[in-house]
């Protein structure tokens, strides 16, 4: 217990006192993980709502392929990634392996699942009969879009939140392709397991502090956005 | 409704924009940071240096790396794994310097071409530690092999790390030498990092082999003593080596040569001496460039 109280004392004087590593590498995960879940959302939503609208022959299959991609081990992804752009594997050129780009990559391909399979459920549920009747009073594609989105948005939100706290609290393939490289590519998931091997107990449960709050913090901006449309 | 949806929308993608430039911004100050300036070719200059976790956790490279990017303005991407994995990755070319602890297996590589211009940095020791009421009676033994062979006979739990890392081989060494297949409710692997193996076989009261920098930092929260020490045979030996670049195109010889000439000059050789005497009272690593591997004791 006393471990514990130390470790919230510790947590509360790094951010007191504005460490700088702790800042520098709260920064950079918030970044990373910020920037894969937009990433997700570019390819995870228009793969989704295609998914949820067309009709094509496997189409129940790929949805069972989504729906397990959604639950893929986050090291599974890392290794893959670490495979393609270790350096003589086929990226290798790009020289993208052990930095925060090759973090974002994994990141990305952990989250896209999630949100694109969140995202055809979310639409699927919007009722057909409602579709039908937007396009019977003349509403262009992009109108009907736009509806059914707006139709589906808590749905929508949650699927953000999902993706961005499956890739906050993601360690394995941040260590595998990111390296944990001190003040470039540490962010705060592999900087929480370094210090627990290094015998800094205090120092870990003070980072894996800040990473709740963080991730708290997005979530509830986050949640904010959804319920405030709720009250509209 | 409709308004009130765009500005939400507006906003998110915004603040997701932000984020991405940012970080491209990121990317760029990132390497700025760690390079002294006017020093601009070092932007697209790095090593990737693969090593143990002894060195990392013991905190020694938290001193030399930032030495070393000083020094010559190339970037250290240290990855710190088991020796076993460190020598895979300079055995592929995925690595370019490695500083690990396996001396034969070391050799090998040499052998087969894959790293070259091998130099001896510095040693410490390996020690067998243990609960204090020590069920197998090993405490005070100078025959490490006959240490093993008590415990195996008794049937005391043993933590192996089990992940092919320098201090995995050894181990794995010591049973063969003493004629012992360890296996048995009374021998477990943990797979992990030497720290973590520390605190397993403290929870669980059970012997292991660690070297002896890992075991001071983790002393005073685990509760193992030490058990065996200062047989020769437990001597652990750090050798810097180059992956070679003629072997692999890929592979950054200048940084990784520089690396090396860094690690057995002068001042490092004095950080290493002096590392870790103020917070344990003793130096965790000894300092050995310049020395043939005979003369310590093999």
């Amino acid at each position: 217990m006393d471990m514990i109280w130390e470790g919230i004392v510790q947590a509360f004087v790094m951010i007191v006192t504005g460490d700088p590593e702790i800042f520098e590498i709260t920064w950079l995960t918030l970044k990373v993980s910020g920037t894969a879940t937009l990433i997700s959302l570019l390819i995870g939503v228009p793969l989704g709502v295609t998914l949820a609208w067309t009709r094509f022959p496997g189409r129940k299959f790929l949805i069972s392929l989504v729906n397990t991609a959604m639950g893929f081990p986050p090291v599974v992804v890392g290794l893959w990634v670490f495979l393609l752009l270790a350096r003589n594997g086929p990226l290798g050129e790009l020289e993208l392996l052990y930095t925060p780009t090759a973090i974002v990559i994994a990141q990305s391909v952990i989250a896209s699942p999630i949100v694109m399979g969140l995202t055809s459920a979310a639409i699927m549920q919007v009722d057909e009969k409602m579709r039908l009747q937007i396009r019977a009073l003349g509403a262009t594609r992009r109108q009907m879009l736009l509806l059914v989105i707006r139709e589906a948005r808590f749905s929508l939100i949650a699927a953000v939140i999902a993706g961005f706290g499956a890739v906050i609290s993601e360690v394995g393939a941040s260590m595998m392709v990111g390296g944990n490289i001190k003040g470039y590519s540490r962010v705060l998931t592999t900087a929480t397991v370094m210090e627990v091997s290094k015998g800094n107990t205090e120092v870990a449960i003070g980072i894996s502090v800040i990473l709740m709050t963080l991730a708290y913090l997005v979530t509830l901006f986050l949640t904010m956005l959804q319920q405030r449309e709720v009250k509209g | 409704m409709m308004k009130k949806l765009t500005k939400t929308g507006l906003i998110l993608l915004l603040g997701m924009m932000m984020l991405l430039v940012a970080c491209s911004n990121e990317a760029t100050s990132q390497e700025g940071n760690n390079e002294p300036a006017g020093q601009e070719e070092s932007d697209d200059q790095y090593l990737i240096l693969a090593t143990t976790t002894s060195t990392q956790d013991s905190g020694l490279l938290d001193v030399l790396v930032p030495m070393f990017e000083e020094q010559t303005g190339y970037m250290v991407k240290t990855i710190a794994v088991g020796t076993g994995k460190a020598l895979d990755m300079g055995n592929k070319g995925e690595a370019d310097v490695l500083l690990v602890h396996a001396p034969s297996a070391e050799m090998e590589l040499v052998e087969n071409g894959s790293a070259i211009n091998r130099q001896l940095v510095m040693h410490n020791d390996f020690v067998i530690v243990g609960p204090k009421e020590d069920p197998a009676g090993i405490k005070g033994m100078t025959k490490v092999d006959e240490a093993f062979k008590k415990v195996a006979n008794a049937a005391a739990l043993f933590m192996s790390r089990g992940d092919d890392s320098g201090t995995n081989k050894k181990e794995l060494a010591i049973w063969k030498k003493a004629g012992i297949t360890p296996e048995g409710k009374w021998y477990q692997e943990s797979g992990q990092g030497m720290g973590q193996t520390l605190r397993i076989a403290s929870d669980k009261q059970g012997y292991t082999l660690t070297d002896r920098a890992t075991y001071l930092v983790h002393k005073d929260e685990i509760e193992l003593e030490i058990m065996v020490e200062g047989d020769p045979s437990l001597l652990n030996i750090y050798h810097v080596m180059q992956v070679n670049p003629e072997k692999f195109e890929k592979v950054k010889a200048e940084p990784a040569e520089a690396f090396v000439s860094f690690m057995v000059a002068e001042e490092a050789q004095q950080v290493i001496k002096e590392f870790g005497v103020d917070k344990f009272g003793q130096p965790l690593f000894f300092p050995d460039a310049g020395k043939d591997e005979k003369e310590l004791g093999l």
